[in-house]
């Protein structure tokens, strides 16, 4: 199994600007860190295998194998195929969400009014990366939104709330699987996902650590 | 000071104060308006049944059902769970959408007098009936794996493998298979997200009336839950009866549930009405 030692190479280091999405190809066995650079940043992301896209992030296939229905430090993102895709190897907030999905301008309008129906989203900017890859709108299923704090509790109450992450918090992943990524550095103003305010973040690949033959 | 540029703090001030409130009616009265559950027992009319459907273990069904329409899924010996996915029929990249019938209900459980969304803001399905308020948006179907899991290696069909045969035959692909929900699953959290099974809250005789506030493609697959732990190889059959449901009406106990709800409505009747995405 990976870890998050060894990784000296270090390939790519990019802001993703407030509100704007971002994809890249993250190779077998390299590893991603997701920096929340200023605090209390959401990112929503998708992942889909490089080789056949229709092999995508699943949800509900990961909160099954892991019982529990966050995601954190030992986390394995699984596919709708079953397979493991990444695994969180460090986690330096605790706290990330895999069951509300991405804002979008028409969950806007019923959530929060009329008055938010012209306001950029994350479903906004997921279907204009996709289209890079030639996918569109049925390729967006429920993501994993890093930094987002969505307890649930024994009532099944379920609510965004403020943020745990404090500048500079960040989660490495490991890629299991050559592995697109698309993020979408979520502009939602109207919960406390970005603390009102959405801001930048940062990422760094490292390249994957030779394996002894 | 970071260089781009920055909501200011009197918007993010109202900003909150508009959440809060809203979470407050969300999680509050609107929560506790929610109606009874139905009574087990409770006969549906024969002259308004269009079809019954008695679907046998570790199989699929799929059916049109129009808006006027609704199903019946019934839980006959209260050991089975049932699957669905759906797609609005005049353009299947509309679909139902777990996460958004979860956020903006304020709440993972699904029960009588809540609705199922589409990704689009729109109105999938009303609960209009529900004896166990035991449904799961969360964990997904059975699949090859999870039943060789449970049940060692063996050919147990399974509810994965279901929904994709089920959307090639509807013209569809594995692409378009969004996550689904499982009924008569009582899976709850605990405070660290541990997912408990509460096998009490499942009883013969269980249904769900689910009734069509649009035109939808819906597949419903028999092959149990994977956290099940008296999940069998081959579920006991469940029974399926679609039938004539009146549209709702000014006095609908999900239509006028919450304020997001009727807005939801709104865009849903609007875009049948005019064909209009807004």
């Amino acid at each position: 199994m990976m870890d998050s030692s060894g990784f000296t190479d270090l390939l790519l280091d990019v802001v993703i600007p407030a509100r704007t999405p971002w994809s890249h190809v993250l190779r077998q066995g390299q590893k991603l860190r997701l920096i929340d650079v200023e605090g209390q940043q959401a990112v929503d992301a998708l992942f889909y295998s490089a080789a056949d896209t229709a092999q995508r992030y699943s949800a509900q296939d990961t909160v099954r194998e892991q019982g529990s229905a966050y995601i954190g430090l030992g986390t394995q993102l699984v596919s709708n195929q079953g397979l493991v895709m990444a695994r969180v190897v460090e986690d330096s907030s605790g706290r990330h969400d895999t069951l509300a999905g991405c804002c979008s301008c028409e969950s806007n309008v019923v959530r929060f009014g009329e008055a938010t129906r012209y306001q950029h989203a994350c479903r906004e900017n997921f279907v204009l990366e996709l289209g890079r890859y030639g996918m569109g709108k049925r390729d967006v299923a429920p993501n994993v939104n890093f930094f987002m704090n969505v307890p649930i509790d024994d009532a099944g109450n379920f609510a965004v709330l403020d943020g745990i992450s404090p500048p500079g918090s960040y989660i490495d992943l490991v890629a299991e699987m050559d592995l697109l990524c698309v993020f979408s550095n979520c502009p939602q103003i109207n919960n406390p996902s970005n603390d009102f305010n959405p801001t930048p973040v940062r990422v760094l690949i490292w390249d994957a650590v030779p394996q002894p033959a | 000071m970071s260089n781009h540029s920055s909501t200011p703090m009197n918007e993010r001030e109202a900003h909150r104060a508009r959440y809060e409130a809203l979470r407050a009616e969300g999680q509050g009265a609107s929560a506790q308006a929610l109606p009874p559950l139905t009574a087990r027992g409770h006969k549906i009319p024969q002259d308004v049944v269009l079809h019954r459907e008695h679907l046998p273990g570790g199989w699929y069904w799929t059916t049109r059902l129009a808006r006027g329409e609704a199903l019946r899924i019934v839980n006959t010996s209260g050991t089975s769970a049932v699957s669905m996915v759906a797609w609005c029929e005049a353009d299947p990249s509309e679909r139902l959408n777990t996460a958004d019938t979860m956020k903006v209900q304020w709440s993972t459980g699904l029960r009588k007098g809540r609705v199922i969304y589409t990704e689009m803001g729109r109105v999938a399905f009303s609960i209009v009936e529900d004896t166990s308020g035991a449904h799961d948006p969360l964990v997904g179907p059975t699949t090859k794996e999870s039943m060789e899991t449970a049940l060692g290696s063996g050919a147990a069909r399974n509810s994965r493998d279901n929904f994709f045969a089920a959307a090639a035959k509807l013209g569809l692909t594995r692409r378009d298979v969004p996550a689904c929900i499982n009924f008569f699953a009582p899976v709850g959290i605990a405070a660290d997200g541990r997912i408990a099974w509460h096998p009490e809250r499942r009883e013969p005789g269980d249904f769900i009336d689910l009734r069509a506030e649009m035109d939808l493609l819906v597949v419903l697959s028999n092959a149990g839950h994977p956290l099940d732990p008296a999940l069998q190889a081959i579920p006991a059959p469940v029974d399926v009866i679609q039938f004539a449901a009146p549209l709702p009406g000014s006095d609908d106990l999900c239509r006028h549930a919450c304020s997001e709800v009727e807005r939801a409505f709104e865009q849903t009747e609007r875009h049948i009405r005019r064909g209009s995405n807004s």
